[in-house]
């Protein structure tokens, strides 16, 4: 386990300000996003029933299209994050783990 | 919850219901026993030794957040009321990339045991852990309680129980099975349950769904074609108008009800991330590589089993009719069961029967073993013993506490059998949106964040959203309540967190800002170094 002195050094590293940044600059966007996205889907639902009825195919309408986008939207985000988590920031925590953590003795 | 039931409504054979959900009994009890070797350390007890793998993690965790209410209520909901029921289900599972891109798998690094673990890091811990502990006690109580009394009904339905002797026998007899998984099995044990039960579960929920496709030729606007002539049928006042293809069935009427409905999908969007039973299971893995994991898995087969659902519901309205279900014991909870009937006679209808049951079972274990967990570990070692508490005495408290809240939940049970407290899964999402998540994301993304902070958003949070239910329609003054005969409502809508989550979120920085106390650097930069890059982060305990 570090030290005290050590989580300092690390929080202020370059390679740790860059892990948090791009982890920063990912999520919160793609919250804000998906958010955004379920309100406009609530807000619809609530407040526009005729433009939700409207029929597109069969007994298909806008709201069940809509509907259904919120869990493609909802897959699809969580394959961009974890492509995005496996790329490039696993590298990023690893790098900084061998760097302070060289010797992983106390696993056994 | 209707005791009415005429006879030739009783689908099915009780007998075979009790039979195929005793063989479950059985099996998972073995499983169980097996699983769990020893229990004697706090890492095995609570956490299962962090052995479990992303993909099994990620099963348990849906068979944990796929409630009774979810299966019987959604289906029903979309039966009887057709899109507002779908509106749910969207809720409930966007949710889920809250936790996956916010918490999962920093509060992995991070925690330890509870929620609390997390909360306190930084901050002053007996009073924090406190508040966390009170806040995860009340989530899962509430939560608890809802499963409990939803098993009176759910006896009333397929096991042909009426009659509130029959009920308590078989509501307790739901408890007592459930201490026996907890004490006996821990969490290894409970998870092996849940796992158990995820797959029963989808899979039942996936074999209907097949059967229901197969009857109108796999086109799914022919269902819903079928679903709204049924509708458009039905004698049942009020039912007949309703177009089940649109929104507004439910929720449509006056603006005060619009706004209660997008109070709940507040609440149901942002309170699943904050609920205890779901952010402990992710120290049941060994990395927070396996947490991300976890919750791929569990957002694709909760995804599977909501769009299960669509077909299920709409089915049910198509194949049963809305006339039947409402006037079965059990009323829009019986679609599913009802459908289980038409489509397979006796056999599904046991099957599904049982995995109700089993849902129920898993869920309250769940439930059981986190807030023992964090009276055991918070209240218990930490706030009253000052840390001075060996593991296995946690552990022994941790149980004690389980047989409380298990006698806690049969008695409240049984009381509530005959009460409508369905809002209370609501509360406990909105109690967790409101109370727990604003001091999860600020302890996890704002360095500045105190102590003073976190109490003023957990507690603010707490006390605004029970005040607000207290004194709204879910209680009192409609002939929905619980309390049909008072009336001191004058909160208007039956889903407080659009006022107490905002409000629990502004309290947090409020609480923060006029307070002088800046939280230890070195703790903080423990923190956000353990959270993003997992040095120091728990292990899995090796064998």
């Amino acid at each position: 386990m570090p030290t005290p002195e050590e989580y300092l050094e690390i929080q202020s590293s370059p390679e740790f300000a860059e892990l948090r940044s791009k982890l920063r600059r990912f999520v919160f966007p793609m919250s804000a996003f998906f958010l955004i996205w379920y309100a406009i889907y609530v807000l619809l639902g609530a407040y526009a029933h005729g433009f939700m009825a409207t029929k597109l195919w069969g007994n298909i309408n806008v709201g069940l299209v809509i509907g259904l986008g919120q869990f493609v939207t909802t897959f699809v985000i969580t394959g961009i994050y974890v492509r995005f988590a496996n790329r490039q920031l696993d590298p990023r925590a690893e790098a900084i783990r061998a760097k302070w953590q060289p010797v992983e003795s106390d696993v056994s | 919850m209707t005791t009415f039931v005429a006879a030739e409504q009783t689908a099915g054979n009780p007998l075979a219901n009790i039979g195929i959900f005793a063989l479950f009994v059985v099996i998972t009890l073995f499983i169980v026993i097996r699983a769990s070797r020893r229990n004697a350390t706090a890492t095995e007890f609570f956490t299962g030794d962090r052995a479990f793998s992303g993909p099994q993690n990620g099963i348990a965790i849906s068979g944990d957040y796929l409630s009774a209410a979810s299966f019987l209520g959604i289906a029903g909901a979309i039966a009887v009321y057709g899109y507002d029921g779908f509106l749910y289900s969207i809720g409930f599972l966007v949710a889920w990339l809250v936790a996956l891109l916010l918490v999962a798998e920093l509060l992995r690094n991070t925690g330890k045991f509870t929620m609390a673990d997390v909360l306190s890091f930084r901050l002053k811990q007996r009073p924090v852990r406190l508040a966390a502990a009170t806040n995860t006690l009340a989530v899962s109580l509430f939560y608890l309680l809802a499963q409990m009394a939803g098993a009176g009904g759910l006896v009333a339905l397929l096991l042909d129980v009426h009659g509130r002797l029959g009920q308590g026998i078989v509501i307790a007899a739901v408890g007592i099975l459930m201490i026996v998984y907890v004490l006996v099995g821990g969490m290894k044990g409970t998870t092996w349950v849940q796992i158990i039960k995820a797959v029963l579960l989808i899979g039942g929920a996936a074999v209907m769904t097949t059967m229901v496709l197969a009857k109108f030729g796999f086109n799914f606007s022919d269902i819903l074609g079928s679903a709204q002539a049924a509708v458009h049928k039905a004698t049942t006042k009020g039912v007949a108008a309703r177009d089940v293809l649109a929104p507004g069935a439910q929720y449509g009427g006056s603006p005060t009800s619009k706004i209660n409905f997008i109070s709940l999908a507040l609440a149901l969007v942002l309170g699943t991330a904050g609920l205890p039973h779901v952010l402990m299971r992710f120290y049941t893995v060994p990395t927070a590589k396996e947490a991300r994991r976890s919750v791929v898995w569990a957002i694709g087969l909760i995804g599977a089993f909501y769009l299960f659902t669509l077909a299920l519901g709409y089915g049910a309205a198509a194949l049963v009719g809305p006339d039947r279900i409402l006037k079965a014991p059990g009323a829009q909870n019986s679609a599913a069961p009802l459908l289980a009937y038409e489509l397979g006679g006796v056999i599904l209808l046991g099957v599904i029967s049982a995995v109700a049951f089993a849902t129920i079972l898993a869920v309250v274990a769940g439930l059981t073993i986190t807030a023992s967990a964090s009276f055991a570990h918070d209240i218990y070692a930490s706030v009253m013993k000052r840390d001075n508490v060996s593991d296995s005495e946690q552990v022994r408290v941790s149980r004690i506490t389980a047989v409380v809240l298990g006698v806690i939940a049969i008695a409240l049970g049984i009381l509530a059998a005959e009460q409508n407290v369905a809002f209370l899964v609501a509360l406990a999402f909105a109690v967790a949106a409101a109370a727990n998540l604003p001091t999860i994301l600020y302890s996890l993304y704002w360095r500045r964040f105190n102590t003073s902070g976190a109490l003023w958003s957990m507690y603010g949070g707490l006390i605004s959203t029970i005040v607000l239910i207290v004194f709204s329609p879910a209680v009192s003054g409609s002939p929905t309540s619980m309390l049909k005969h008072s009336d001191f409502a004058w909160f208007p809508l039956a889903n407080p967190g659009i006022v107490s989550i905002p409000l629990a979120f502004i309290l947090g920085i409020v609480g923060t800002l006029t307070s002088r106390e800046t939280p230890d650097p070195a703790l903080t930069a423990e923190m956000e170094v353990r959270a993003l890059t997992g040095i120091g982060a728990e292990k899995a305990v090796p064998h």
